[in-house]
Parts: structure tokens; sequence; C-alpha cells
């Protein structure tokens, strides 16, 4: 089955002036809807303080929303009344506008360097408050304070978790794959950090459970070696340096194990567990295929990989205390890189596509039909949002990598705009633990 | 199979080659199991932006040419197709005279592996790793220790040609012979 085919009536593909904004790696350039976003308001937040506004809090909160591809935020400009308290609401101003949701909240100074948020979110044909709430924040909590209430106002109108306080790790690559960053910022792009800087590749990188650690391969000294490093602080251990290829490492859904892949002096590449505490190893596959790209289940019951025993790369699945791998793949003659959803229910692989590498999404619990929903040549590193809704992965646009997210019905996709170079191997965070 | 039928067809090919060809100075790389098992870097380099220093080992652009005798450079690239590690039979020839100067000089090699930047990168690294290590069972098998021959996969990272066609794909789906300094 493929979305393309579902892609008749509505196709939309919207420029969104995002050009005055501040510089951030990763802007919304382009959408495709396939579905029809609802218009919303999200009436500007009055700023009661005796500096000027650092953050527009509302601002934060429409773009969160408008990036989520299932809302569209209408024009300020367009907004018959502007209220900033429930008792201002006049609900007849917003079923003229059709709207079907209005966000309205204030920023309230309450001491020095501490503010109040509030927000209410209000259904105007049925003239009812859906959700309100108030939260203390200082200048440099605002943003994530923003971010916050998207989330219950999303959850509150799609029924789905939201994911505007997490955040995306990626690598760059620049001057010919001479220069790379491993960069983690916040989902909407801002906040970026480089975490590491390399005049060698630096690949695959993962999320601990608790989004305080990354481990990624590093060829630093021209070998590949995997590394843990701690968000926080900087420091970097290097877990594991074998002899040839040390890959693909994955943490277990506890934290306390990284899955990998190591090839030894033969090349021949198989799964490794390595108990994080004593870094012992091991062995999960024993195979002369090209065993690798291991992810834990959600359950940690499984590892699901990639191998090439069947003559090309399909997924297995292979129980974490070993034993015989079972086959997940069959549907065409390249399945790489799994990836599941946090309920486990549903598995991302790369697919070859008639020649075309891009994303599928496979549903394991009902019909394990494969479902094509990116639409590039090149697509690759699909990874999940902690909420199962979306995923992220690598596209190309020319040369370059640029980062796309898609729903996993592969309803709405995004471009993600970079501010320039080769952007890569996009990983999404756990929940933030608040 | 079908691989020693070919290397031995080829063997007397790469034998006169060979001998024709000079030796040069025996070179040896760092030996890698030298280094320290792990370590800590991030507290040395800052603590919210680690720089990336400079990491040593093998650099770019420091090998030296394999020359031949009469001056020209031999040929340190072997070529594979899409999705395969198997030597075709007409570069097993650039295999056998890098093993008969290895055999000649005693000097340490180490075979870059790489893929075209179509697939999953891990994926990717797999292949080049098998790329390499079809080069090195070819050497093995005509005798050069294992202990000369060192491997590395650089799967899609390091491409030679930048470019999204077949001829770039081609021109990366690639072994490197590389004599470090």
């Amino acid at each position: 089955m493929k979305i393309s085919m579902l892609r008749r009536t509505l196709r939309l593909v919207v420029l969104l002036g995002l050009a005055g904004r501040a510089a951030a790696e990763l802007r919304v350039e382009i959408t495709e809807w396939n579905i029809e976003p609802a218009p919303i308001a999200v009436v500007p937040f009055a700023w009661e303080a005796d500096t000027a506004a650092s953050l527009d809090v509302s601002a934060v909160i429409a773009a969160d929303l408008r990036r989520s591809g299932r809302f569209q935020p209408i024009d300020s400009n367009d907004m018959l009344s502007r209220p900033t308290r429930g008792a201002d609401m006049d609900f007849d101003d917003w079923r003229i506008l059709k709207v079907e949701a209005v966000v309205i909240g204030r920023v309230e100074q309450t001491g020095d360097n501490a503010y109040s948020v509030q927000f209410q979110l209000f259904d105007p044909f049925r003239g009812t408050q859906l959700v309100g709430y108030r939260m203390p924040a200082s200048r440099g909590t605002l943003r994530r304070v923003a971010h916050r209430v998207a989330d219950m106002i999303y959850e509150k109108l799609t029924g789905i978790k939201g994911v505007f306080a997490t955040r995306v790790a990626y690598v760059t690559a620049a001057d010919r794959g001479r220069h790379y960053e491993l960069i983690v910022a916040d989902q909407d792009g801002e906040n970026e950090h480089t975490i590491l800087e390399s005049k060698d590749p630096i690949m695959s990188p993962a999320w601990s459970p608790d989004s305080r650690q990354l481990a990624y391969v590093s060829f630093e000294g021209s070998r590949s070696s995997i590394w843990v490093q701690t968000l926080r602080t900087g420091n970097r251990l290097r877990v594991s340096s074998e002899p040839g290829v040390n890959g693909a490492p994955a943490f277990s859904p506890d934290g306390r194990q990284l899955v990998m892949t190591l090839g030894g002096t033969d090349g021949n590449l198989d799964l490794f567990v390595m108990d994080l505490a004593t870094r012992g190893k091991r062995r999960l596959t024993r195979h002369r295929a090209i065993d690798t790209e291991g992810s834990f289940s959600p359950d940690g019951r499984y590892v699901y990989f990639n191998s090439d025993r069947s003559g090309g790369p399909q997924v297995y699945r292979v129980s974490v205390r070993g034993g015989t791998p079972e086959r997940v793949t069959f549907e065409g003659g390249y399945n790489a890189r799994p990836r599941l959803s946090p309920d486990g229910q549903r598995l991302a692989v790369v697919h070859n596509d008639r020649g075309n590498f891009r994303i599928a999404v496979i549903d394991l619990e009902r019909d394990r039909q494969l479902v094509v929903v990116s639409a590039g040549r090149q697509d690759e590193s699909p990874s999940f949002a902690p909420n199962g809704d979306t995923l992220i992965y690598a596209t190309r646009q020319s040369r370059d990598g640029v980062l796309e997210t898609v729903t996993a019905d592969g309803l709405i996709r995004q471009r993600l705009k970079s501010r320039g170079g080769d952007v890569r191997e996009p990983v999404w965070s756990p929940f933030p633990r608040y | 199979m079908a691989r020693q039928k070919m290397i031995a067809r080829c063997l007397p090919l790469g034998l006169a080659a060979g001998l024709l060809a000079a030796c040069s100075n025996p070179r040896t790389i760092p030996d890698p199991e030298s280094e320290p098992g792990f370590e800590s870097g991030g507290a040395a380099m800052g603590a919210d932006s680690v720089g990336s220093g400079d990491f040593g080992g093998f650099g770019g652009g420091e090998e030296i040419p394999f020359v031949g005798e009469a001056g020209e450079a031999l040929a340190d690239t072997i070529y594979f197709d899409f999705d395969s590690y198997e030597i075709r039979s007409s570069d097993a020839q650039i295999v056998n005279r890098h093993s008969l100067r290895l055999l000649d000089s005693g000097a340490r090699v180490r075979l870059e592996g790489h893929a075209d930047e179509r697939g999953s990168r891990e994926y990717n690294i797999g292949l080049g790793e098998r790329r390499a290590q079809a080069v090195r069972r070819m050497l093995m098998i005509q005798g050069v220790p294992a202990t000369q021959i060192a491997t590395v996969s650089f799967g899609e990272e390091r491409p030679i040609e930048f470019g999204s066609d077949e001829a770039a794909y081609a021109a990366n789906r690639r072994v490197v012979i590389r004599y470090p300094k």
C-alpha cells in the first residue's frame, strides 16, 4: 500500500514564511498535508512585567501547533478581538472566523526573575473552556514552559501526547566530509548545542532512556569506537574500541545495557550486548552474514536487527537471552535499520521502494502490511517521536542531507529547513522527566 | 569456489607484475592495541562543547603511493558492484601486485572499505568492512601474514565522489589499499 495513492483530494505545499525568525538549525520549510489542518487561534499573550518581553510565549505555542501539521494558527491581524483573560472572551468573534479552538493567556511577573504563565483553551462553538492552567517560570525556563503549554493544548485537542518539549540529536558534515558535529537541539531547532566536533566521521547517535546521555560512534583516530557522553557535563567514555567495526549502539529500556555491532579482526559483524556497569559483553548473534543495527523492543525482551543472512538486508528479532532469530520483514529486497514505536506496535525501516530508499512503517499488531511514508530517493535513519505519532528521518535536498518529519500514518510530512550543510541521522529524545 | 578459481587464474599474472615492481621502504602503522581501553575527554575539552582536537592516527592525504619500477603509480583501489563484496576478476591483479609487495617488503597495509550513499548507514559500514575483508582474504591466501593487514570500514561516510548518480556510486564502492607512514 502506498500513501501517494491516498493523496488525492488535498495536497497542499505551503511555504511558511519564517524568514524573520532568529537563526535556528531546524525550521519548518515545507509542509505537505494530506489531511486538512484545523484552523485555530492563538491570541498574543499579555506581558505584564517591568521589563520588555524576553520571549513571545504565544508565538512559541503557535509555532509548535503549526509544526504538528494538524493545526493552522490564524494570523493575529485577522482576529476581531484579542482577549487575554477569560472574562473578555466573546465566542461570536471566533465562531465567525470558524476557528476550532482559541488559546488565550498572559505572563505576569511575580518576583525578580519569577513569572506566572497562564493560559486557557476554549471551544468557541460550545462556548466552553477545555483546559486552563497556571505555571511558574523564570527567564531561563519560559521557553520550556511555552512548549509544555503547547503539549497540553495538543493533547487536549488530539488525544495524542505532545512532544514539543522533547529534543533531537543529529549529525552534520561540512567541508566535504572533513568536519563533523554532533548536535542536540530542542525539537523546534532552538537551543542548539554542538556536543562533539571532529574531523573524522561521527555516526549513529542514540539516546539513553533518561535522555541524559548519548551513545555514538566516532572515527577519531581513523578507527571506529563507541562512546557514551553525558550531556550535562560533557564527560565521555569510550566503551568499545575492539579491532574492526564498533558500530550501531542502542540503549536497553532500563538504560543499563547497550546493544552494539562488533566486527572483530575477521570482519564478521554480529550483535553483542554490553553491561554498562561492568563493560562485560555477551554475544547475541553468531552468523557469517552482516548482523547490525540492533534495537531493543520497548519491553526489553527482544532485539530487532538487520541481517543479510537471506541474501539482502531484512529485519529479524532475537530474544535478549539469545537463541535463533526470527525473520520479521518479507516485503521487498531491502529492509534495514529497524526502529520500534514506543508502544512496540509499529516498526519503521529503510525500504528499497523500486530503486528509491524510503521510510516504511509496518503495523506489527494488525495486518503486518508495509506502508511507505516518505517520498525521497535516499531517505534514511527513521526515529520515532516518544509519542509514537511522528517519525523524523533524513532525506536529500540536491546534495545535502535535510531532515523531515512524517506522521506514522504518512499523512503529514514536513521538511525542516537547515541553515546549510549536510544534516543526517536524526534521533528523537524520550519524553523529558519533569 | 568461484573466488578461488579466480585467484588461481590471476596469481601468475600477479607474480609477473610483482617481480617487476620496485620495493620501497617498509612503513609501520601505530599499534591500535597500545591505546587505552577508554578515556575521558570531556573534562579536558570543556564542559558543554567537546573540541575535536588532533586524535592522531591516520589523517587523510599522507599515504605515499606505491610506485612501480617504470615510475607509474600502481592502482590502489578496488571497485565493487552494488550490495556486493565480491572482487571482480579484472581487479584481482591489483590485489596480487600488492600481495607481492607486502611479502617482499614486510610493510603494513591498511584496507579502507567504502560503500555508496544509498541505503542505511550502519549496513553500509558492514558492506565496507566485507569489501575490505574480501581484499584481506585474497592477500592472506597469497601468503601475506594477518599481522601486516589492518582493515577499517568508513561505510558511506568518506565518499571520493560527491554526486548522486551511478558514476559516483560506482566510484565510491571501493577498497583503498593504503600504506600509512
